[in-house]
């Protein structure tokens, strides 16, 4: 077992690390309000975070993560552009026989800054890189903003690509509602079974004869999802030339360089996705100037959707055989605008682990 | 001393009381009715506890009682749905129910779980907060949902009355067990063609987890055979 004095000692190390790069260290609480993070991952939370009870404070959390109170610390108070760094414990409930921590410390950086974001995250990748240098680490990058551009751009209507940007990190559920967008599962039974009631009178009359009226669900609201059901049934599939090009870039796997080089040719057929592209090659150029091999770093277009997660744009993690992973990050533009209440600003950032770090060195 | 855990009072008790009686083993309350002891006939080595029927999970993963009986849904719900704490011996044929998902009649646009999530996006939309769903039955529900890919929604806990939730404004839709189907429809309230979560049945459980004596043993393996089924222990 690794000693905890070795580890925090390694975890010092990375923190001063991260000081000496421009970060200013903080410190959160380890009792967060259940609220916020609930209403930001959804009660799957639950099942992976410690729950407990103030009778005051109402339901609160042990820390699941760093990023959620560092956001809003500088969402509240911080001056603009800002590099944190912070080390302490997370929790997370693990699986039964998994092996795995269930308390463990995790050193970060977090980087707000709005004027060049794709530096941005050449810089923090380039600090993980350096910090984590000797260990033989494979690291795999991503881009979640690709795959939401092409979503965006698909010529469909704005209720199914909502469905589908809403389930983008369940990579399940995306692929079942995508396969029947795109016409290749057929329709289920049960929303045929649906559509025909739906076809025996208007919404008004429907709801009147379902019997008494309950819940907080308004009739309006009711006949808006009905009247959409209709409308949807009647939308066309999404193209199947689109469709194949959607489905190719989900399973896009290849050296930076080359997966470049694929975007740049599938982008005339998918015209929404040059933006995100350009953006793309201007990170991989930033990141070839902090000395990154692009034709050996992996891209996989996928990296990163994985539930309880918020990345919106670039992600990356440095993988250990054997050993969850020793780092990871990326950006999450969006989070700091649901978190700060119509403010926004462009992050990126990461944790290290430093336990698996002290293991890998031989420290401990 | 085998220890066997057993429903203390309802109809429960007596359908135990009853399974056991037809295969020669004969238990009831000893003394006043109030009084929560059981005398157990027919089989040495083998005493009888009676418990509230949502205990039995917890003295079983204890191993506090070596079997105990009662409902699957309170053994998943309580200790997982894997939970190496206890290992199923029989399905006992009574204590049928359904833990279901039921959402107010009037919903004509939802039939299914999938339909259920995308009305719960447009609720939150609308309302500012997720959907609520009122259960006491916490991981079942939230697992099946998480299996589905369902987001937006929040559970509250409702110990009892579920199916009044929603006319009282507390819940949007609910998780419940329910054996017939006529309170749902008293309460304006309709089950969603796939919201089947689990379909629950009294059990009789071993745990590996108790101590099992040489002697034990013994009695268990003669009690098997009385009882028709295969000890794992």
């Amino acid at each position: 077992m690794t000693p905890k004095a070795a580890i925090r000692a390694e975890g010092e190390r990375l923190l001063q690390a991260f000081v000496a790069a421009g970060a200013v260290a903080v410190e959160t609480d380890l009792l967060q309000p259940a609220e916020t993070l609930l209403d930001l991952y959804g009660e799957d939370i639950r099942a992976r975070a410690y729950v407990t009870q103030d009778p005051v404070r109402g339901e609160m959390m042990l820390r699941p993560d760093f990023t959620v109170p560092v956001v809003q610390a500088h969402m509240a108070h911080g001056a603009e552009p800002a590099r944190y760094a912070y080390l302490g414990e997370v929790f997370r409930k693990q699986d039964r026989h998994s092996g795995r921590a269930s308390e463990y410390l995790q050193v970060g950086y977090e980087v707000f800054d709005r004027t060049a974001p794709e530096a941005a995250d050449a810089e923090v990748f380039a600090i993980f890189r350096d910090l984590l240098q000797g260990l033989s680490l494979r690291p795999v990058t991503g881009d979640i903003g690709i795959l939401m551009a092409a979503v965006r751009g698909l010529e469909t209507s704005d209720r199914r690509k909502s469905a589908l940007l809403r389930h983008i990190w369940r990579p399940r559920r995306f692929r079942s509602l995508l396969d029947r967008f795109a016409g290749r599962a057929a329709m289920p039974a049960a929303r045929a079974r649906l559509l025909e009631k739906l076809a025996l009178g208007t919404p008004a009359q429907l709801i009147d004869e379902a019997g008494s009226f309950v819940g907080l669900r308004s009739p309006a609201e009711i006949t808006e999802r009905a009247e959409a059901l209709v409308a949807d049934a009647a939308t066309p599939p999404i193209r199947a030339t689109e469709a194949a090009l959607l489905y190719d870039l989900l399973s896009l796997e290849a050296p930076a360089a080359a997966a470049l080089t694929h975007l740049r040719g599938i982008t005339p057929m998918l015209p929404a996705i040059a933006p995100a592209v350009d953006r793309f090659a201007a990170r991989l150029e930033a990141l070839a100037t902090r000395g990154i091999d692009l034709t050996t770093l992996a891209f996989e277009a996928s990296h990163g959707r994985t539930a309880l997660e918020y990345y919106d744009g670039f992600v990356f993690s440095f993988h250990a055989e054997g050993l969850p992973p020793v780092a990871s990050g990326g950006r999450y533009d969006a989070l700091t605008a649901v978190l700060g209440a119509g403010a926004f600003i462009p992050a990126v950032g990461g944790v290290i682990r430093p336990e698996l770090v002290a293991k890998l060195r031989g420290l401990a | 001393m085998i220890r066997i855990g057993v429903p203390s009072k309802g109809r429960l008790m007596q359908d135990c009381f009853d399974w056991f009686s037809a295969r020669g083993v004969t238990m009831r309350r000893a003394g006043a009715d109030r009084e929560y002891s059981g005398v157990i006939e027919g089989i040495e080595g083998v005493a009888l506890v009676l418990l509230a029927a949502g205990e039995i999970p917890r003295e079983l993963a204890a191993g506090r009682i070596h079997l105990g009986i009662t409902g699957s849904d309170l053994v998943h719900e309580q200790l997982g749905s894997q939970a190496p704490e206890v290992v199923e011996l029989a399905r006992l044929g009574f204590g049928q129910a359904d833990l279901i998902i039921a959402v107010p009649a009037v919903w004509i646009d939802v039939e299914t779980v999938d339909d259920l999530d995308a009305a719960a996006a447009g609720f939150r939309a609308a309302h500012g907060h997720r959907l609520r769903i009122a259960t006491k039955y916490h991981r079942l529900v939230r697992d099946f949902l998480q299996a589905q890919g369902v987001a937006d929604y929040q559970l509250v806990d409702s110990q009892g009355a579920t199916e009044g939730t929603v006319k009282n404004g507390t819940a949007e839709a609910i998780a419940d067990i329910t054996s017939s189907g006529e309170t749902l429809r008293a309460n304006h309230l309709r089950i969603l063609s796939d919201g089947l979560i689990h379909s629950s049945e009294a059990v009789l459980w071993q745990s590996p987890m108790s101590d099992w004596s040489l002697e034990d043993r013994a009695t268990m393996d003669h009690l098997a055979v009385r009882l028709g089924v295969w000890a794992a222990v």
